[in-house]
């Protein structure tokens, strides 16, 4: 879900910035008021363990593929809501500079994508009261149901904000030709599916540490009172994997509006040109498209050629031949000082050679 | 997997080597840089989705600096080349959706679209030289020391500076874990959903343990909440130079399309 600096216009993109940056200087207030630095190190630790966590992959089950952790829930879950912000905006940052995951002029966007809705969204909204309330008490494993709730859950909605925000901010620059309701249709299923995976490791990972440390855990108030018997990880998986179908169920009930919305802007919606423009009509969509678009370009030249001349004209689209041309000169320039650089760097370590 | 963890951890190695480098790019002031390159970012993303031409020209900035910075160009694209096709597919619909004629070369129209998807793979392409640029020439904590001139929280330079350092650390276990555990698993894809939750879990306990270590031995050693950060130079005459050149050519390159004006008198 990393975001690149081409997909931002730079309006959209400072604005990003402006809201990550003010929720990064209030929890940097926060993080330093209470916790006078020896959170730190511990911040630190644990963002790097994300970060090395990410390039594990887990077999999915029954598939033949595979997953990986994001790691805004764990870190919240685990930090608490503004430091975990905190370690993620340096594991993006991180990730931004050395690894070109993600642009530095997108980063402010990636920051609230990725770090906001699941630091403060998951831990507000979804951790802590999932953790105070008294759900399932009558069970044998009431904070462990808890723990594995909050976490798919927290996951699963977070990250469908996340990618939500993601089609706002592209569609808000102006950049893609893709229209809203394609992009989204796209978007959100496929985050649904990373969203649950995550979800179950980012369980089994607070699970664990619940068994063997569960002073670690953030708004774990309770001294455990559960005998012995542990549910087991499988079974556990089960539940989830249940609830999550039911939850998925429902989140795409409210996206089968989206491809409505996209047959809407593809076929239906001529007075802001999408039909005619796309050369589509419904009958000839999917199976003689190509055809389609060829006529349309045999009609667009026809009916456009008088209007579009070679070099100097005027035309409001900016490029002309002389564009390309000079175009063409600069990339040639951009190889010859290229070449002429490799030369005198192999010159250089020739001279060295010889000494 | 072993394989990934151990190449992220050669590139981390291979690009603090690059920038500890001595050319005179390295030695401007990292403030200036770091200034430079978020400008350069900033005109790139803002030439309009038409302008290839335009765009073109901007080109120069990395590629005059690489040479400068005595960084072959290959080495970039060579570290970019799983980020690359990524920034290249966002475009790839934009043909098949924009059909405005825009350019005429003899019979060949090219539409709106085909331009528009050129247009932003180069912004992709040049935005990521540019950043590459920055880290291959400045080391972190010389940045670091930058972010804390100009202000930015001790907190956030700090945590950044340890994670940087501790990403090493934690890309060396979890590869050995990896190992280890691949070799008792032979033929498996990634880590059995078994041991999902130990896994990873395992290496947070010792890794939280550490920290607490880290944190004590820190102490020891007087830390007080800052780190003091080595020679950050003062700023030079030559980076002051460099920020005004850089910025007056991004200006010039953003109002005239010099691309167009070169061409133009080739053409006629």
């Amino acid at each position: 879900m990393h975001m690149a600096d081409a997909l931002l216009s730079p309006a959209v993109a400072a604005t990003m910035y402006a809201a990550s940056g003010v929720t990064a200087g209030i929890s940097v207030k926060i993080v330093q008021k209470d916790e006078n630095m020896a959170k730190l190190p511990m911040m630190a630790v644990t963002a790097a363990l994300v970060f090395a966590g990410q390039m594990i992959n887990y077999t999915i089950p029954g598939t033949g593929s595979s997953g990986h952790l994001c790691g805004g829930m764990l870190l919240s879950a685990l930090l608490g809501p503004q430091a975990g912000f905190l370690s993620m905006v340096v594991i993006l940052a991180i990730q931004a500079l050395f690894f070109a995951d993600g642009g530095l002029l997108a980063l402010g966007a990636n920051c609230w994508n990725m770090a906001f809705y699941g630091c403060f969204i998951g831990y507000y909204l979804i951790w802590r009261p999932i953790m105070r309330s008294h759900a399932f008490e009558r069970k044998k494993h009431a904070a462990r149901i808890r723990i594995a709730l909050a976490s798919v859950l927290g996951c699963v909605l977070t990250l469908q904000m996340g990618a939500f925000s993601v089609v706002l901010e592209t569609t808000a620059s102006g950049i893609t030709e893709l229209p809203f309701g394609m992009f989204a249709g796209i978007m959100q299923p496929i985050h649904l599916a990373i969203g649950l995976i995550e979800g179950l490791i980012t369980t089994a990972v607070l699970l664990f540490v619940y068994d063997a440390r569960p002073e670690l855990l953030m708004e774990l108030e309770e001294v455990r009172t559960e005998g012995k018997h542990r549910c087991s990880l499988r079974k556990t998986i089960v539940i989830l994997a249940v609830a999550a179908a039911v939850t998925g169920g429902c989140v795409s009930l409210f996206a089968s509006e989206n491809p409505d919305g996209l047959e809407w802007s593809m076929f239906g919606n001529s007075e802001a040109g999408y039909g005619e423009n796309m050369g589509l009509d419904e009958e000839s969509y999917g199976i003689e498209s190509k055809s389609a678009e060829l006529s349309g370009e045999i009609q667009e030249r026809t009916a456009f050629l008088p209007d579009y001349a070679f070099s100097g004209s005027d035309s409001g689209a900016g490029t002309s031949v002389a564009g390309l041309a000079g175009s063409a000169i600069v990339a040639g320039a951009a190889v010859l000082i290229c070449t002429m650089g490799g030369f005198f760097r192999r010159k250089k370590s020739n001279c060295r050679r010889a000494e | 997997m072993v394989d990934q963890l151990s190449r992220a951890q050669d590139e981390f190695r291979e690009l603090d080597e690059m920038a500890a480098g001595r050319s005179v790019i390295h030695r401007l002031h990292p403030l200036c840089k770091l200034i430079v390159t978020i400008a350069y970012i900033f005109c790139v993303v803002s030439f309009h989705k038409y302008d290839f031409s335009g765009l073109a020209v901007m080109l120069l900035y990395p590629v005059v600096l690489f040479q400068a910075a005595k960084i072959p160009m290959h080495v970039c694209f060579y570290k970019l080349r799983m980020v690359l096709p990524l920034v290249c597919a966002v475009g790839l619909a934009n043909p098949f959706l924009d059909h405005r004629p825009v350019i005429l070369i003899g019979n060949l129209v090219i539409t709106g679209g085909v331009v528009s998807m050129l247009t932003l793979m180069l912004k992709g392409c040049l935005a990521l030289m540019a950043s590459f640029l920055l880290v291959a020439t400045t080391p972190i904590d010389r940045l670091c020391g930058a972010l804390r001139k100009v202000h930015v929280p001790k907190t956030l330079t700090t945590l950044l500076l340890l994670v940087y350092r501790y990403i090493g650390v934690m890309l060396g276990e979890a590869s050995a874990m990896v190992q280890a555990y691949s070799l008792r698993a032979p033929g498996q894809k990634g880590i059995h959903v078994k041991a999902w939750g130990s896994f990873l879990g395992q290496l947070l306990l010792r890794s939280a343990d550490r920290a607490q270590e880290l944190y004590s031995s820190m102490l020891l050693r007087g830390f007080c909440g800052e780190f003091f950060y080595s020679e950050v130079p003062a700023c030079g005459v030559g980076s002051v130079l460099f920020t005004g050149g850089s910025m007056a050519f991004f200006v010039c390159a953003r109002l005239v399309n010099i691309a167009q004006l070169i061409g133009t008198w080739v053409v006629k």
